[in-house]
C-alpha cells in the first residue's frame, strides 16, 4: 500500500508532459553519468586485462587497440618468476587471513566492552582507541620496529629464557601480536564500526538471553554475534584487502620473507636485464594485475552480500 | 565459607574489563609506549650498538636542521598539505553526488554499485606507485594514446568555455584539475561513497514525502532536506579523507628513507612529529569550520 503522496507523484508523472520530459531528461543524464564513471573505473583495469595478454610484437603494432592479435601467456610466465609469484602469494595469503581472524576476535570483543559492558573509564579508553586512528602510523614507526627487534615483554622474557631479547623481524609474529591486541592496520576504525553497530542491537534481546541463564561471554557469542553478521562482512572484507593490499607495515616488518606487494615494488629491478622500457612496463603492468587478480575474483562472489552488508552497518556519525 | 556473589552489573564491569584487556595491552605496549618513546627519539641521535640501541640526547636541533638544512623536507611538507587542501573538498562533493545517484531506483544498480566499490578493493600504495596509465599512455601503445589525448582535448575545452564564461581563473584550474584527475578522485572516494549511501538510507521516507507534499521541487528537497540531513556524514568524511590521505603521499616515503636508508632514527623521528602536528592542525581547523554548519535532526 502506497502513501497517497506517492500515487500523486505517479499520476503527475504520467499525465503532465512537462514533468514527464523532466523525468526523462535526468534519466537520460544520470545514465550517462553513471555509466562515464563505470568507464573511468573500468578502463583501466581492462587495458591492464588487454595487456597482460600481448606479445613483445603487438606492442608497436598500431592496429592491435583490444584484442592482441599474437595472444601469448609469455607476459605472466615472466611476471610469475620475477615476482616468485607462487610462495609469495601463500605467504600474502596467510599473512591477510591470519591477521583478518585475530583482528575480527580481538576487536569484535573490545567494541563489544565498549558497547554494552561499561567500566570505569572505558569512555576515555575508547577516546584513545579513536586517537590511534588519528596518529599517523610513521609517527610511531621506527619505537614499533625497535620493539620487535628487540622484543620483550616488559622484561619477562629475559627473565624465563635468559636472552636478552628476541627478534621477531621476518617472522609473521608482529602482525599477530598487533592484531591480538587490536592495534593492527586500520583497527581502531573496526572498533568503531562494530561499537556502532552493537549499539544498535536491542537491549531486549540481550537482556532475555541473561533472564533465561546465560553468562555473558554466551550471550555475547550466540545472541549478539549472528546478529552482527553485516559488521562482520564488512569488517572482514575491510581488513583481508587492506591487508593484502598493505605495503607499508610489510616492508617494515619482513624484508627476507617475500609478499606479493613487496615483490611488486622489487620487481623493476628483477627485471633490470630487460632493456625494453616499454615492454618493462607492460610486465609491470601483469605484476599489477597478478596481485589484484585474487582480489578482484573473490569480490565477484562477494560483492552483492558485502555492499548490502555496508549499508545496513550504519557507519554513520 | 560464605562468598557474597557479584552482581549482575559488577559482573558486566569484570567481562567488559576481561574483554579490553587485550586493547589496554596493546594500547601500552605497541601505541603508547612508542608514541613517547618516538617523541624521546626525536629529541636525540639513535647509535645501534651491541645488542641493542643507545640514545643520547641533543635537545631540539633535530626539529631545527628539518627546516634549515634538509633539502626535501620543507617542499615535501608543503606539496602534501596542498594536495590534501584540493583533494578533500573535491572528494567529498564527488562521493556526495556518487552516493545521491547510486540511492535512485535504476535498472543495473546492483552492478553499478558492484563497480563503484572496486576502487576500495584495488586502492594500495603499491598499485599507486607504479601507476601504468601514464607511462603505457604516453608510448606507443595504441589503445591508451588515443584514450588519453581525447582527455587532454576536453578538459582543454572545458578550460576555454568556462574562462570565456568569466570564472576566475583559480576556479577554472581548480574545475578542470579535478576533471584531469578524476581517476586518482573517484579511486579514493569508494569508503566515503559507501559512508554517504548508508547515511542516505537511514533518512526517513516521512520526511520526503511531506515535502512532496507542500510542493518542494527535486533541487529543493536535495538542499533543504538530504544535505542537512548529510551534514553529520560530511564531517565524517571528511576527517576519514584527510587521515586516508596520509597513506598516500610522498612524505611517508621521505619518512621511511630517512629512517631506513641514511639511518637517521631521530631526524625521521622529528619529521613525523612535525607532520603530525600539522595534520592535527588541519583536523582542527577543519572540524572546527564545519562542526558550526553541521545539523543534528536529534
Amino acid at each position: 500500500m502506497k502513501s497517497p503522496a506517492a500515487y500523486a507523484d505517479i499520476i503527475q508523472y504520467r499525465f503532465n508532459p512537462l514533468e514527464k520530459s523532466k523525468l526523462w531528461l535526468w534519466k537520460a543524464v544520470r545514465t550517462v553519468m553513471i555509466v562515464g564513471f563505470c568507464f573511468i573505473i573500468l578502463f583501466p583495469l581492462f587495458l591492464r586485462l588487454s595487456v597482460a595478454f600481448r606479445s613483445k610484437a603487438d606492442i608497436y603494432d598500431p592496429t592491435v587497440l583490444w584484442i592482441p592479435r599474437h595472444f601469448t601467456l609469455d607476459n605472466i610466465k615472466i611476471a610469475m618468476e620475477a615476482t616468485q609469484y607462487f610462495p609469495a602469494l601463500l605467504n600474502t595469503f596467510l599473512i591477510s587471513a591470519g591477521t583478518t581472524i585475530v583482528q575480527l576476535a580481538s576487536c569484535a570483543l573490545a567494541a563489544y566492552a565498549f558497547a554494552r559492558l561499561k567500566f570505569r573509564g572505558s569512555g576515555l579508553l575508547f577516546g584513545l582507541v579513536i586517537f590511534t586512528i588519528v596518529v599517523p602510523p610513521q609517527t610511531i614507526m621506527i619505537p614499533l620496529y625497535l620493539t620487535y627487534r628487540y622484543f620483550d615483554l616488559f622484561g619477562l622474557i629475559k627473565l624465563f629464557t635468559g636472552k636478552s631479547s628476541l627478534n621477531l623481524i621476518d617472522t609473521f609474529w608482529p602482525f599477530l601480536i598487533s592484531s591480538a591486541t587490536a592495534m593492527g592496520l586500520k583497527n581502531g576504525l573496526y572498533i568503531y564500526i562494530f561499537r556502532q553497530f552493537f549499539r544498535g542491537i536491542p537491549k531486549e534481546i540481550e537482556e532475555s538471553a541473561f533472564v533465561d541463564g546465560a553468562g555473558v561471554l554466551r550471550t555475547f557469542y550466540r545472541i549478539m554475534l549472528p546478529n552482527a553478521v553485516p559488521a562482520i562482512v564488512t569488517v572482514v572484507l575491510f581488513s583481508f584487502v587492506w591487508q593484502w593490499n598493505d605495503s607499508y607495515y610489510v616492508s617494515l616488518f619482513l624484508s627476507k620473507v617475500k609478499v606479493l606487494s613487496t615483490q611488486l615494488m622489487d620487481m623493476g629491478s628483477a627485471l633490470g636485464k630487460e632493456p625494453d622500457l616499454v615492454y618493462q612496463s607492460m610486465l609491470l603492468n601483469t605484476g599489477v594485475l597478478l596481485l589484484t587478480a585474487p582480489l578482484i575474483i573473490l569480490y565477484l562472489f562477494v560483492q552483492r552480500y558485502f555492499v548490502e552488508s555496508v549499508e545496513r552497518t550504519g557507519i554513520v556519525g | 565459607m560464605f562468598r557474597k556473589s557479584l552482581t549482575l552489573s559488577q559482573k558486566k564491569q569484570l567481562y567488559g574489563l576481561l574483554f579490553v584487556a587485550p586493547l589496554i595491552l596493546g594500547l601500552v605496549l605497541l601505541f603508547l609506549l612508542p608514541l613517547i618513546q618516538s617523541f624521546r627519539f626525536s629529541l636525540s641521535t639513535i647509535r645501534l650498538v651491541e645488542g641493542g640501541f643507545a640514545v643520547d640526547y641533543k635537545g631540539w636541533s633535530n626539529y631545527g636542521s628539518l627546516f634549515t638544512t634538509n633539502p626535501d623536507y620543507p617542499r615535501k611538507l608543503t606539496e602534501s598539505v596542498v594536495n590534501m587542501v584540493v583533494n578533500v573538498p573535491i572528494i567529498i562533493i564527488f562521493s556526495l553526488f556518487a552516493a545521491v545517484l547510486l540511492n535512485q531506483k535504476f535498472r543495473g544498480r546492483a552492478l553499478a554499485r558492484a563497480i563503484f566499490f572496486l576502487p576500495v578493493i584495488l586502492a594500495s600504495a603499491a598499485i599507486a606507485n607504479l601507476d601504468i596509465s601514464s607511462f603505457v599512455g604516453g608510448s606507443t601503445l595504441s589503445g591508451s594514446s588515443g584514450e588519453s589525448g581525447g582527455g587532454m582535448l576536453q578538459s582543454f575545452e572545458l578550460k576555454k568555455m568556462l574562462t570565456e564564461s568569466g570564472l576566475a581563473p583559480v576556479f577554472v584550474d581548480y574545475i578542470t584539475g579535478a576533471v584531469d584527475r578524476i581517476y586518482e578522485i573517484i579511486s579514493s572516494s569508494g569508503v566515503q561513497i559507501l559512508i554517504f549511501l548508508a547515511g542516505l538510507q537511514s533518512i526517513s521516507p516521512a520526511l520526503y514525502e511531506a515535502s512532496r507534499i507542500e510542493g518542494a521541487t527535486g533541487y529543493e528537497i536535495f538542499w533543504k532536506v538530504t544535505f542537512p540531513m548529510m551534514t553529520p556524514l560530511i564531517l565524517t568524511n571528511t576527517v576519514y579523507s584527510i587521515i586516508d590521505s596520509f597513506s598516500r603521499n610522498s612524505i611517508n616515503a621521505l619518512i621511511s628513507e630517512t629512517a631506513f636508508k641514511s639511518f637517521e632514527f631521530g631526524q625521521s623521528a622529528a619529521m613525523s612529529w612535525v607532520y603530525f602536528a600539522v595534520v592535527t592542525a588541519i583536523l582542527g581547523i577543519s572540524t572546527a569550520i564545519i562542526s558550526r554548519k553541521v545539523f543534528y535532526y536529534d
